[in-house]
């Protein structure tokens, strides 16, 4: 039995993970690393449904450049999220 | 916590109106209605093997078009916003000795290969956007090396602004011989290369198209990361 389908679920799974992480993380680098990592695995995705040119235009763009983008404009402003409330910890974003 | 919570209950709403709406869509079954058109005709109608990039540039070339312009004004956009009167690179760090000599290594294989990937635009995978982000790397690749470098501003703009030209210049040779906008007149009124179908030189304007398409994606993508890495420095 090939388990063409267990390999798709997993990759939706990290996809939807990461996707969570880089919305979830502080440090706006790691959210950078937690987008690519979305587009990474959307390509991934792509090329299990057969869809070859958008796996490699997904991968060219969400990985490499825009990625690069966003750690150039994070360069020139600021690393962390800084609205600090009263308490700390992580229910404070809730 | 509230805000929060009211989001994730709408977004929740959301998704299950949309999986509602999907659920009436069966996976992967047999569907198409011009699709099977374009699969059944693309081979005599623009000569090439590979469907995507036929009806991306031939059948839907006004989209492609669209898609062009809309990276042109953005690579405009970022000109524009940090536009200042004197821009330098301001990074100190220089790359180490292996990435720079990797980097040196690297950049014509890089180049090689995105060149490949948009000239083989009608037989393999890919076409002018990914081979032009391709090629766009190997330039970030040479920024994020050397802390001097800087592409060509001149020559750079200049391509790309005749590669925008040329794709619609060769739209409007349609229009002068077939009678309307980007109308394929290498392969409907010449028949060039109508005899090797699946060969480099077949399928039209469509490798004609996908170069210049590359040539304007990768110069204008290396020129967004030009411009976001330059920083105003005082006079």
């Amino acid at each position: 039995m090939n388990c063409f389908a267990c390999v798709e679920y997993i990759i939706v799974a990290l996809m939807l993970l990461s996707a969570i992480l880089a919305v979830e993380w502080r440090d706006l680098l790691a959210a950078v690393v937690g987008m690519a990592a979305v587009s990474l695995f959307a390509s991934l995705l792509f090329f299990m449904l057969q869809a070859p040119d958008v796996a490699m235009t997904e991968a060219a763009i969400g990985a490499a450049l825009s990625g690069a983008v966003f750690i150039f404009a994070i360069k020139r402003t600021r690393r962390f999220e800084t609205e600090e409330e009263e308490k700390p910890g992580w229910w404070v974003r809730w | 916590m509230l805000k929060r919570a009211l989001a994730i209950i709408s977004l929740l709403i959301i998704g299950y109106w949309l999986a509602q709406g999907l659920a009436g869509v069966p996976f992967g079954q047999d569907k198409m209605l011009v699709g099977q058109y374009y699969l059944n005709h693309v081979r005599e109608q623009t000569g090439a093997v590979n469907a995507v990039t036929a009806v991306v540039v031939n059948y839907r070339g006004f989209d492609t078009l669209g898609e062009v312009t809309v990276l042109f004004i953005a690579s405009t956009g970022v000109g524009a916003l940090l536009w200042r009167k004197k821009r330098e690179r301001t990074a100190k760090t220089e790359g180490s000795v292996v990435l720079k000599t990797g980097a040196e290594l690297l950049f014509p294989f890089i180049v090689l290969f995105g060149a490949y990937i948009f000239i083989h635009g009608h037989l393999t995978p890919g076409g002018g956007f990914p081979g032009g982000a391709t090629i766009a790397t190997a330039f970030l690749l040479l920024y994020m090396a050397f802390v001097g470098y800087e592409i060509p501003h001149r020559a750079f703009e200049k391509v790309e602004g005749v590669a925008g030209m040329g794709y619609v210049l060769v739209g409007l040779i349609g229009l002068a011989i077939g009678g309307y906008f980007l109308f394929d007149w290498i392969w409907l009124t010449w028949k060039w290369g109508a005899e090797n179908i699946g060969r480099l030189f077949s399928a039209g304007f469509i490798p004609v198209i996908y170069t210049l398409i590359g040539i304007k994606v990768g110069t204008e993508l290396s020129g967004i990361i030009d411009n976001m890495l330059k920083e105003e420095v005082g006079e």
